[in-house]
């Protein structure tokens, strides 16, 4: 596995993991955008990447400064998701006509280290050393804020699920 | 990466275990698998990006190579271009990945499958194989054969189709007689097999001789060109 990949292969084996990257931390309606400039950004800069590098690392770091530029260019704050439309089955698990949203929702309140680490943690499963490179600080403060993260996580859905149930 | 593998490494991280307080564990700590939008990608919004990507990679001259696949009688094969034109053609038998992977590292990792980059390659391929083509007319990159090697894939379109020319002909045709064997390693090593037509030379005695997409491959190319001649 020294030689270098066809960027191709990057795409197929990637693309899928950079987009839900890119949806988890600026939401639906600017993640195509992002994951846009991330790929393009990774081809012009793939010949000089060492043959040997973690390429999923690498194109979630590219995703990362993306990210902030997207949100640096004065678009709205991310905010991942509209609300969850008023008819939303309140029973159980988030409701069949738009299933997830109350995840989701929560995900886009989470403040953005947090979403972020998560995103990087769980959806790219890179280890908490890579994802403090990405965002800074150590790994043991990433570990924190994803822990963090879950936990508000964990409470918000906990309520909406109590909620749910007493409606 | 599926949203199962991602809820068994958070467990590794010790994140989970302490379970939705009166919930059943079955609902995990924050399940993303219950947040589909989050999670699940429909391959059809892959394909999209993908072929935005390749149009912007293009437009930006980012797209170093490009590739696409036909289906022939012979096989599936892989038709690679650069921006200067057709440079590899390859059978299946050679490995479609290991000849990428290749160009690659001998040309550029800037590659991309896009079919629309190859579509005339494409289609003179099909008109061959349905015997309405006798010779293909199509920019060449022939950046992959130097020297000697390339002085004689530059001979071989000149053998018309229907016809062969022994490898002794080909080596007097380029000007140098001695150079038998050195024609055969330049037909064994020929980066565009059926388009630059190598198949057209056979041994003096009639025999077949070698060929990169194997003797059956070649027996079909000549029987075919046979009876369109």
């Amino acid at each position: 596995m020294d030689m270098k990949q066809p960027f191709e292969k990057l795409v197929e084996g990637h693309g899928a993991t950079v987009l839900r990257v890119c949806r988890a931390v600026v939401g639906p309606a600017d993640a195509e955008d992002v994951w846009q400039e991330t790929f393009l950004a990774a081809l012009r800069a793939y010949p000089d990447l060492p043959a040997d590098a973690n390429t999923e690392a690498w194109l979630v770091t590219i995703a990362h400064r993306k990210s902030l530029d997207a949100v640096r260019a004065g678009r709205r704050r991310p905010s991942p998701v509209a609300q969850p439309p008023e008819d939303h089955s309140p029973h159980g698990i988030p409701g069949a006509e738009r299933p997830g949203d109350g995840i989701w929702a929560s995900v886009a309140q989470l403040p953005d280290k947090q979403r972020r680490v998560i995103a990087y943690r769980f959806l790219a499963d890179l280890p908490f050393n890579d994802i403090a490179e990405i965002v800074g600080g150590s790994p043991a403060a990433a570990r924190r804020a994803a822990s963090d993260g879950i936990r508000s996580l964990r409470a918000a859905f906990a309520a909406a699920h109590t909620e749910g149930e007493s409606a | 990466m599926t949203a199962h593998t991602n809820i068994s490494t958070q467990q590794n991280d010790g994140l989970v275990g302490e379970g939705l307080a009166g919930k059943s564990a079955a609902l995990g700590p924050i399940d993303l698998a219950l947040a589909p939008e989050l999670v699940s990608v429909d391959p059809g919004v892959l394909g999209r990006l993908h072929a935005q990507l390749a149009d912007r990679a293009s437009r930006e001259g980012l797209l170093d190579i490009a590739y696409r696949f036909v289906d022939t009688p012979v096989g599936r094969l892989l038709l690679v271009a650069t921006e200067r034109g057709l440079v590899r053609v390859a059978y299946e038998r050679e490995g479609h990945d290991a000849v990428l992977s290749l160009l690659a590292e001998r040309l550029s990792p800037r590659i991309l499958e896009v079919p629309g980059r190859l579509a005339e390659a494409a289609r003179q391929v099909d008109e061959y194989f349905g015997g309405r083509r006798r010779s293909f007319d199509l920019p060449l990159d022939l950046s992959l054969s130097q020297g000697f090697r390339r002085t004689v894939l530059q001979h071989l379109p000149a053998i018309p189709l229907g016809a062969t020319e022994s490898y002794a002909d080909v080596a007097k045709a380029v000007g140098n007689p001695r150079a038998v064997r050195a024609v055969g390693s330049a037909c064994a090593t020929n980066p565009l097999p059926v388009v630059v037509p190598c198949h057209r030379v056979v041994r003096s005695d009639g025999s077949l001789g070698g060929y990169i997409g194997g003797l059956e491959a070649k027996t079909s190319l000549l029987r075919l060109e046979a009876a369109a001649a």
